[in-house]
């Protein structure tokens, strides 16, 4: 399935784009009820179709439209910049040999974005572990609002 | 290369010059223009420190920094920390590798610190190998960061003198940041451009894998030279020994990310003395790179055969008229090292 979402990452994308200006839109709404108070129903909903779409961990700081769909916490050493070293030459992970690089899968994706310049070239962050398993949609929507993240880093 | 400007102190810093990032003398070489070479010393299994202090002095005059490993492959060795400690006590340039397999974001910024603090003025951020093909398979695997995100951690400590969290540091870490790059793993035609994202995350220098494909690296650096990544980053190209052709296929098939070419093999099937040919083919590779446009040097990763780093070096005739800063000759008259002055 992981495979599928990679070669149909165009459309899959402006699907995607779509939903979250929906989602977008809505925010005044979101508010209302309460971010907090939605986080858990949100994140179920993305963990059942990220999951089976695109074989999501969950990380509740979604790049997958940079990776060209492909969920790069399947990696196993968590690489969120692109392919280390070790690629295989069939183009396998070094650490799960029957399992394609999701950077190889993620590189094939962003060829099929044909946007100017490659998405996969924006350095990514280290992960926040405190989001991990929460809803990245309405992290999303509330990073467009301009809303202070309720987690934002404590200097 | 001694510069006029050599601290009495061996390990002391140099002046950092207009332009220059850090006191280090792989950055003054690599910016003066000249061919660098570094290599690699393999920590011992040992907490004796001559165990290091001899395997560094095999490099003595060869080299312009020498890499101090971060359990590579994933094996229990010498810290990096401990070997680049007491070997810039002997004023040695050191390039300490960081691995993100073993550490989190706290402890890696907390040695980078610890690391300038004694010297060491080079600093390879890594991903890792995987525990798994190491000899603690069992271990926890921790990449709370990965190369890039490492980079560009250290540099915003070293050029906007905070932590990742934003919190003031009172003295930057004056480093030269260095990654890794591998021109011979899939997707190839990916590898330039990842070249170009690990500079603009903070790398001024990348030491290749192991180069026995010169054909495939042309490739890689014709397209390096389009893109103009070459003028931005100081490319260091991976060369090494191959002790026998079977060594080479027992690499080529157990050890990730290189990559060997049948010829390579033939030749070294072909030969009389196999461990003679491989270093020839070390010398010959050394040759060929040096022509490469976009080659600022070489790194010599002689896994096993450290003492016959010199002798290579000395055969492929990289260096010129150049010789290497080294330690004692250079100094000993001059001032005592520390452990003179703390024994007397």
């Amino acid at each position: 399935m992981r495979s599928w979402s990679v070669r149909n990452a165009r459309w899959l994308k402006r699907v995607y784009a779509g939903f979250e200006a929906v989602l977008v839109w809505f925010s005044p709404l979101l508010r209302r009820i309460g971010y907090e108070r939605l986080d858990r129903p949100f994140a179920a909903i993305e963990k059942l179709t990220k999951g089976v779409l695109l074989d999501s961990q969950n990380c509740g700081q979604c790049i997958v439209g940079f990776t060209g769909l492909s969920c790069p916490m399947n990696c196993p050493k968590k690489l969120r910049n692109g392919p280390c070293g070790g690629v295989r030459p069939d183009g396998n992970c070094e650490v799960t040999p029957d399992m394609p690089c999701v950077w190889v899968l993620a590189w094939e994706g962003n060829k099929r974005f044909r946007e100017n310049g490659y998405p996969i070239q924006t350095v990514q962050p280290a992960v926040d572990n405190r989001l991990i398993g929460k809803s990245a949609w309405l992290r999303e929507v509330r990073l467009r609002e301009g809303v202070k993240e309720s987690v934002a880093h404590e200097v | 290369m001694k510069f006029d400007d050599e601290p009495l102190v061996p390990g002391h810093p140099l002046p950092i010059r207009p332009g220059h990032y850090s006191p280090g003398r792989l950055e003054r070489v690599l910016r003066a223009g000249a061919f660098a070479v570094t290599a690699e010393i393999s920590p011992p299994d040992s907490a004796d420190p001559n165990e290091v202090y001899e395997r560094a002095s095999l490099f003595d005059g060869y080299v312009d920094a020498i890499n101090a490993t971060d359990g590579s492959g994933a094996n229990c060795h010498m810290s990096s920390v401990g070997m680049c400690a007491l070997l810039t006590r002997r004023g040695y340039a050191m390039v300490m590798q960081v691995s993100a397999r073993d550490r989190n974001r706290i402890a890696i910024q907390g040695d980078v610190l610890g690391a300038a603090a004694m010297g060491v003025y080079n600093i390879l951020c890594l991903t890792g190998d995987g525990v798994d093909v190491g000899d603690h398979p069992e271990a926890k695997p921790v990449f709370d960061v990965d190369c890039m995100s490492m980079l560009g951690m250290v540099r915003g400590m070293r050029d906007d003198g905070q932590f990742l969290s934003g919190r003031r540091l009172t003295s930057p870490p004056n480093v030269f940041l260095g990654a890794a790059a591998n021109p011979f793993a899939p997707p190839l035609d990916y590898r330039p451009l990842r070249l170009e994202k690990k500079v603009a995350a903070g790398a001024q220098f990348v030491q290749t894998q192991y180069c026995f494909d010169i054909d495939l690296f042309r490739k890689y650096m014709t397209a390096v030279r389009d893109a103009g990544t070459h003028e931005k980053v100081f490319i260091l190209a991976g060369v090494g020994p191959l002790a026998s052709a079977r060594s080479a296929e027992w690499i080529r098939g157990n050890v990730p990310g290189i990559h060997i070419p049948d010829a390579v093999i033939r030749r070294l099937k072909g030969a009389d003395d196999e461990k003679e040919e491989g270093v020839s083919i070390c010398v010959d590779m050394i040759n060929e790179l040096r022509e490469i446009e976009g080659v600022h040097g070489v790194h010599i990763m002689a896994f096993r055969q450290e003492h016959r780093v010199g002798e290579i070096v000395e055969r492929s005739g990289v260096l010129g008229d150049r010789e290497p800063w080294r330690p004692k000759h250079d100094w000993e008259e001059l001032a005592p090292s520390e452990d003179e002055v703390a024994r007397s």
